[in-house]
């Protein structure tokens, strides 16, 4: 293994904690614009207030993630050039169009019509207003288009050729932009974004159920949440199954490390639930196993095999331990996430949606689920991608900037302190926004929110609710 | 007649940079001015004159970085592994800068942290920018098609100047954009502080052009012989005129002739720049050419830039539009 102290490693730390924190927010804020663009014209149509109150209560809640997911990904579009100048080099010919896309059609597009959308319902009137939040919310699924388009195609590459120094040459951009693996990533990732503002919604709202289930505004968040919940969850199970088989094609030994799976197993593929994964060893130690399964998951029959690692060469195998637990992670949480669906259904058929204080519990604690699916997914992408940048092409090792380690060391540690500071301060600020009801955040001056009561600490009971129901204004 | 693909995209990028500088120049200079402000209206004031725009004026950053990302792939590779500590620095500036628009708003107790946030991340990445203008123009070492030179070659006398300069030009410009959006005793004392500052400004221009044709060989012979030359004449004779307009609109209260003018220092000095430079894109190691993407790639994205730039500006223009006009206390959705 390499050194932890080398350029390389130490590049990679920094890629990927800056991109993690980075995918935290327009995820949040790819599914709440959506979102408030539903809103915004439940209210146009219905005149219903408790459509305007929601969307003035998320509106302030977006407007501080957004601002976090613009000067994270600022970093994240200068990230390429510091660090990885040779990748940037070999194939900026082939991606780099494809961000400049994404800064002129989605992100102007959304820092143009954000203004109006956050400050402009009195200047531009109602139906321009309606325009611009319609806008803003297409402006982040044209940014998730584009950038996952890069992504994708450094992990399957298509429509290039390579010069003699290395350089990749473009030569079929339908085939770049939709190379083999970027429907499924892009279906895959959006929905990801919809379900996790939809936990978000949910578990906020079944935080105001439970202290007061009469709360109109709660109640509308919560059902709307869990009707996404029931509904969407399902399709992205399906949409996740397609999205590995399609990597089993393209990226066989990938698939063959989230399942932990050494060698062929015969025609009883198992599926393993647990196992830890030894390089050295070359087998899974303590594997818990359900036969059959793994050959009707992958292949779709009952008898189909996959492709162990000991079919690859070693050298292309990537990091084991991430990338089978991380894998795990994400579907754990997927059926988690279907199971509270489908009690909702349940709840709902009942007539219990707003009584069920169970429910409204489980709703809350999985509030954060989303953003945990999402990072353990998308570690199970790139750590799988190891030890390729463009995949089967271009090493990792290969892409670096020529830059010492000290450097790239003092600005990781730079970006570690500043990062937990001011992005530890927005979200507090963010879940106490969270904390406060609708109905009390439209009556208190913004600086007055609730105090804070952390939303999801062991000890919140609620019969052990603070007198004023929590959201004790200070005055 | 065949067309110069690497030429137009220079000159693309170089309108990207440039709009970027005088867009975001002004919201960083309002930041860099912000303790300016006498008590917690007047700074909302300040703060909420430039809030509706200022991620708007970032993205041409963003622009500037992805385009260069795009058609010249190894000028960027270049320049930010040369510029690593400026660039990352400044990074980190803007993420303070830009977070204090919502925090601040958010917390009572925190209020004065991000009020110093904004005003730091505002001046330390204006300076940061200087300096990396500064490097720079003093050229960068490339071997390899890789930068070649250690990590604080950046660090000069010159671009410790230029960093100052680009500040002080910023803060001109955060003064003049608030005579514009302000009335009473805040657009009283800005009126002044201009006054000063355009004359701090202007000495600092004349001494970096002093300094730059010093710097490489090529500087002097572009300056100093035909047709070079030429387009030297114009530059003074532009700046002349500019700082005539800045300073009587100072004098006869205009409100938005100062500011227009100050944007003009910034367009004379980009274009001083620009010839110098000129065919190269890092000094003194790579033409545009030589850092261009292949002919493909630069057709490709200009196919797309052609329809939506125009676009850009169109929309941008209407949000200006909307929000045009005096900030009142107590506006903004907050
Ligand atoms: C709310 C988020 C979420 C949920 C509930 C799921 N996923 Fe997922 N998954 C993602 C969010 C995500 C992601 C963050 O969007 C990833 C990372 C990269 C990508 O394309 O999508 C991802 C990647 C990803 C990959 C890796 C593809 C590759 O590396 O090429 C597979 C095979 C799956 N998912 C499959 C599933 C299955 C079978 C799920 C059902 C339980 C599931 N995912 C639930
Ligand atoms: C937003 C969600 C994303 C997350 C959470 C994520 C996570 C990661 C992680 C964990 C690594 C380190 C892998 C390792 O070194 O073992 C990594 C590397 C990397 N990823 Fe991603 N990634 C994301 C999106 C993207 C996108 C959209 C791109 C391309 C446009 C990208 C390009 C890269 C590059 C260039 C590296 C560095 C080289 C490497 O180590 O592979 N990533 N990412
Ligand atoms: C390495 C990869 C990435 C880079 C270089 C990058 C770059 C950026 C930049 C520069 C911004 C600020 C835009 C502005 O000023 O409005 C931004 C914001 C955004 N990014 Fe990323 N990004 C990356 C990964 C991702 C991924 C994986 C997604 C989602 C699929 C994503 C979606 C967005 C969205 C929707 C925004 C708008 C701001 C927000 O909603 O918070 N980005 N990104």
């Amino acid at each position: 293994m390499e050194s932890w102290f080398s350029a390389e490693f130490l590049a990679r730390a920094q890629f990927a904690f800056t991109v993690s924190f980075h995918i935290i927010f327009p995820a949040f804020s790819i599914g709440l614009a959506s979102f408030l663009t539903v809103l915004n014209a439940l209210w146009l149509y219905t005149r219903n207030a408790t459509y305007l109150d929601l969307f003035e209560y998320w509106k302030k809640i977006f407007a501080v993630t957004f601002g976090m997911g613009v000067v994270s990904g600022l970093v994240m579009s200068y990230q390429f050039g510091t660090n990885w100048a040779s990748f940037s080099d070999k194939a900026g010919p082939v991606v780099g169009p494809l961000l400049a896309y994404e800064v002129m059609s989605a992100f102007f597009l959304e820092a143009g019509f954000l203004g109006i959308m956050l400050f402009g319902r009195e200047r531009v009137g109602e139906k321009l207003h309606m325009l611009a939040t319609a806008i803003v919310a297409i402006g982040t699924l044209i940014s998730a288009f584009w950038i996952l388009a890069v992504n994708s195609w450094m992990q399957t590459p298509a429509g290039f050729t390579v010069a003699e120094d290395g350089r990749f040459l473009p030569a079929d951009w339908w085939a770049i932009i939709f190379n083999p693996s970027f429907p499924y990533r892009l279906v895959h990732m959006v929905l990801a974004a919809f379900l996790t503002t939809a936990f978000v919604v949910g578990a906020v709202s079944a935080l105001h159920l439970l202290r007061d289930n009469l709360d109109k505004a709660a109640r509308r968040g919560f059902s709307m949440a869990m009707w996404m919940a029931a509904l969407v969850t399902p399709v992205q199970i399906f949409a996740g199954d397609l999205h590995g088989l399609n990597t089993l094609e393209h990226q066989p030994v990938k698939v063959a490390a989230m399942e932990g799976h050494f060698q062929r197993e015969g025609d009883n593929q198992p599926i393993y639930v647990f196992g830890i994964p030894d390089r050295e060893e070359e087998r899974l130690k303590y594997a818990v196993g359900i036969p059959y399964l793994g050959s009707l998951i992958l292949t779709h029959t009952w008898d189909g095999q996959i492709k162990g690692l000991k079919e690859f060469p070693k050298d292309e195998w990537p990091p084991l331990g991430v990338v089978f637990w991380s894998f795990r992670i994400m579907l754990v949480i997927g059926f988690l996430m279907l199971g509270l669906g489908l009690w909702s259904l349940w709840a709902r058929w009942r007539g219990t949606l707003y009584e069920d204080r169970l429910l409204h519990r489980a709703a809350l604690v999985m509030g954060p689920s989303g953003f945990i699916a999402i990072l353990a997914g998308w570690f199970t992408t790139e750590v799988g991608r190891q030890p390729w940048l463009v995949y089967g092409l271009l090493r990792t090792s290969d892409g670096l900037s020529p830059v010492d380690a000290p450097a790239v060391a003092a600005s990781l540690t730079g970006f570690v302190i500043v990062y937990f500071f001011v992005f530890g301060a927005g979200i507090y600020y963010l879940l106490r926004m969270m904390n406060t009801p609708v109905a009390e955040a439209r009556r208190l001056p913004p600086e007055h929110e609730a105090e804070p009561t952390p939303v999801l600490s062991p000890q919140f009971d609620p019969d052990f609710l603070p007198p004023e129901g929590g959201g004790k204004g200070r005055r | 007649m065949e067309l110069d693909l690497a030429f137009i995209w220079a000159a693309i990028i170089g309108l990207a940079v440039l709009l970027y500088v005088i867009l975001d120049g002004f919201d960083l200079g309002v930041g860099i001015l912000f303790p300016l402000g006498k008590n917690d209206r007047e700074r909302d004031v300040m703060m909420n004159s430039v809030a509706p725009v200022w991620d708007g004026n970032e993205t041409w950053l963003i622009l500037g970085g992805g385009g260069l990302f795009a058609v010249f792939p190894l000028a960027y590779g270049v320049i930010l592994s040369a510029l690593y500590v400026p660039i990352i620095v400044m990074l980190l500036a803007l993420i303070f800068r830009g977070v204090a628009f919502e925090y601040r708003w958010r917390t009572v107790r925190w209020k004065k942290v991000w009020d110093a946030a904004f005003f730091g991340g505002s001046l330390v990445a204006a300076i940061c920018q200087g300096i990396a203008l500064g490097a720079l123009v003093q050229g960068i070492p490339v071997e390899n098609r890789a930068y070649a030179g250690g990590w604080f070659d950046w660090l000069t006398p010159f671009s410790l100047l230029t960093g100052v300069a680009v500040a002080t030009g910023y803060a001109l410009l955060g003064a003049a954009v608030l005579i514009y959006k302000t009335e009473g005793a805040l657009q009283e004392r800005m009126r002044a502080l201009a006054f000063r500052l355009g004359i701090a400004t202007l000495a600092f221009m004349a001494l970096v052009s002093v300094i730059t044709p010093l710097l490489q060989p090529v500087y002097f012979q572009r300056w100093f012989s035909l047709p070079g030359s030429l387009w030297t004449m114009v530059v003074p004779v532009f700046m002349l005129v500019l700082t005539w307009l800045f300073f009587t609109g100072l004098r006869d209260r205009r409100e938005l002739q100062p500011f227009l003018a100050a944007l003009g220092f910034f367009a004379a000095g980009f274009m001083g720049i620009g010839i110098s430079f000129y065919p190269y894109m890092v000094p003194p190691a790579l033409t545009i050419w030589d850092a261009a993407a292949p002919e493909e790639t630069l057709r490709f994205a200009l196919v797309g830039t052609v329809v939506l730039l125009p676009l850009i500006l169109a929309y941008t223009g209407y949000a200006y539009w909307v929000f045009r006009g005096k900030v009142r206390e107590g506006e903004g959705y907050h």
